[in-house]
């Protein structure tokens, strides 16, 4: 009986030294970004010299970061949105295509976004592209597809057969389902998935290495490099300056903040919003 | 009006049936993309010396990506022995222990750490793991003791990988069917003994193809990794040696890519060698999990 308790206490130990872990983790990020944090950080731009410690702020970064995970999310779930609901409407539940593709979904969730970044630089190249918003915005949205895909098929599996063969019953062609019923049945889970998309998004930093370049302005057009968060981060970090790297902390800071609120937030989606659910019939 | 639906519903059918295909074409394609674009350097050099040399001399035209892919192995395997006794533990107690209410906390959790982005582990080995790495280093006499090392590289991934590895374990062992629990338990055994000879073995495909993934995790990991492993191009003797991963080598370079000849073929082939090795692992860790799943 020792021995039982033992083990069962050791491996209790292990899970709660997880627990301790991530407090420890988000604890070191949030005491060494709040002695660095400047308002002016939030709200400024780079000024001349901000890399040698001189005025401004990472603004250019936030909202480049912002931008490239909004447009990669929302032309990702463009993508992923019909397929998943091709698969689970269409596609007979064992046919060959519907399991090639979500073993494709799966083996794309496993690629590093440095192999992405620098398939997407590859791509530019080859079509003389430069570094710019859009470039960043399609890259991430490959990164960000296998993520979407996954969550939202796993919602749309929920949703019960009956149903289907209820409306199908009624005469409704197969798109009439996956577009009119499917669709409003999947909405919160869409929108969590929406949300973990973009949280995956707005932390990548080896995939927009190459495709969206770095610069201290906010852009003006889908054609220009943009600053992102992580690599605003990375950048501070390697100055021999310590009031840059200083900088560095506050810039994790404020990523840490948004990862974690839009992380928290999915969660709460889909908990409030499920109750919109049909069960079942 | 009842044709035009009709109509309407094979067009739509056929752009989504084009979409999922294309999926499957993007894989092709990021293969072929690489491969054509690191074409330059293939044609010139022979791919056993590439694989097999240590000479990275870009100005001289050397390109051996031997101590890069020692390298991304050492910190990879190092990083997997350290996170996989932890989180079958952790994914045992989640499984078979704990209630309701504790497995959804360590869910939440295991998704938070999952969200963390990458630099933002990078900081934390920076500010944590390298300075611990570095005073112990200190204590041996003899050779540098920055602590940016293979070490401190592989504790800070071993931590990205737990969520990722727990989460899968832990649906493996949640897929063991309740009643060869409740059989082992009638026949007297006792909750560990459950575990052991019963769950454990049942689930043990499951739990190595979740080893599989986490490899394939590890192996692929930038920014956390350069920020803290030295980045030297050579082999590491001890754990306290730096060490340059492939896709530091990547991330690290892109700023000179074209400056120098050859280079930028020669990236896009270290992205296509960490491409290949993450595809088999990958391809051969589903292929496991799923027949896991069919099974149980």
């Amino acid at each position: 009986m020792l021995k039982e308790k033992l083990i069962k206490n050791i491996m209790r130990l292990c899970a709660f030294m997880l627990a301790g872990l991530l407090v420890f983790i988000i604890g070191v990020i949030l005491v060494k970004g709040f002695t660095a944090l400047k308002l002016s950080m939030l709200i400024e731009t780079p000024r001349g010299g901000f890399y040698l410690g001189g005025e401004g702020g990472i603004l250019n970064a936030i909202v480049g970061s912002l931008c490239i995970a909004a447009g990669a999310t929302a032309i990702a779930l463009l993508v992923s949105l019909p397929v998943v609901l091709y698969l689970n409407v269409h596609a007979k539940r064992h046919s060959g295509l519907a399991e090639a593709i979500r073993f494709a979904f799966d083996v794309l969730w496993g690629i590093p976004s440095i192999v992405y970044g620098a398939f997407g630089f590859s791509c530019m190249v080859f079509l003389g592209l430069k570094a710019s918003l859009l470039a960043g915005i399609l890259v991430i949205a490959l990164v960000e597809i296998p993520v979407l895909a996954r969550a939202v098929d796993e919602v749309v599996r929920f949703v019960p057969a009956d149903l289907q063969s209820a409306v199908l019953s009624l005469g409704a062609t197969n798109g009439e389902v996956a577009w009119k019923v499917m669709v409003r049945q999947v909405f919160p889970g869409v929108l969590t998935a929406m949300l973990l998309a973009f949280g995956r998004g707005i932390g990548d930093a080896a995939a927009v290495l190459f495709t969206a370049g770095f610069s201290d302005y906010i852009p003006r057009s889908l054609f220009e490099p943009v600053a992102t968060l992580p690599l605003a981060i990375f950048f501070q970090l390697g100055s021999p300056f310590p009031a840059v790297q200083d900088r560095a902390f506050a810039s994790a800071l404020i990523l840490t903040i948004l990862v974690l609120v839009v992380s928290v937030s999915a969660r709460l989606f889909s908990k409030k919003l499920a109750r919109y659910r049909v069960h079942n019939l | 009006m009842n044709s035009r639906r009709v109509l309407k519903n094979k067009i739509g059918t056929l752009f989504m049936k084009t979409l999922a295909g294309s999926v499957v074409v993007l894989l092709l394609a990021i293969a072929g993309g690489l491969f054509i674009h690191s074409g330059g350097l293939l044609t010139v050099k022979p791919l056993g010396k590439l694989l097999f040399s240590t000479d990275w001399h870009p100005l001289q035209g050397e390109f051996g990506y031997l101590s890069f892919i020692v390298g991304t192995l050492q910190v990879t395997l190092f990083a997997l022995m350290l996170a996989v006794p932890f989180s079958l533990c952790t994914a045992i107690y989640l499984s078979e222990y704990a209630k309701k209410r504790t497995l959804a906390f360590f869910k939440s959790v295991i998704d938070i750490l999952a969200s963390i982005p990458s630099v933002i582990f990078g900081l934390w080995g920076v500010l944590v793991i390298v300075p611990l790495v570095g005073e112990f280093t200190a204590l041996f006499p003899g050779g540098p003791a920055t602590g940016y090392s293979l070490l401190s590289a592989a504790l800070v991934l071993a931590v990205m990988i737990l969520p990722f590895i727990i989460h899968i374990i832990l649906e493996v062992l949640q897929s063991v069917s309740l009643s060869l629990r409740e059989a082992a338990l009638s026949l007297g055994a006792t909750q560990w003994q459950t575990i052991r000879r019963v769950i454990l073995r049942r689930a043990l495909p499951g739990i190595i193809a979740a080893c599989g993934l986490g490899l394939a995790r590890a192996f692929g990991e930038t920014m956390a990794v350069m920020m803290v492993a030295g980045n030297v191009a050579q082999i590491a003797t001890s754990p306290f040696d730096p060490v340059y991963t492939l896709p530091a080598l990547i991330a690290n370079n892109y700023g000179e890519m074209f400056s120098v000849p050859l280079y930028d073929s020669a990236l896009m082939f270290a992205a296509l060698i960490l491409f290949a090795v993450i595809l088999v692992f990958n391809i051969i860790s589903r292929l496991v999990l799923h027949r896991v799943e069919r099974r149980m």
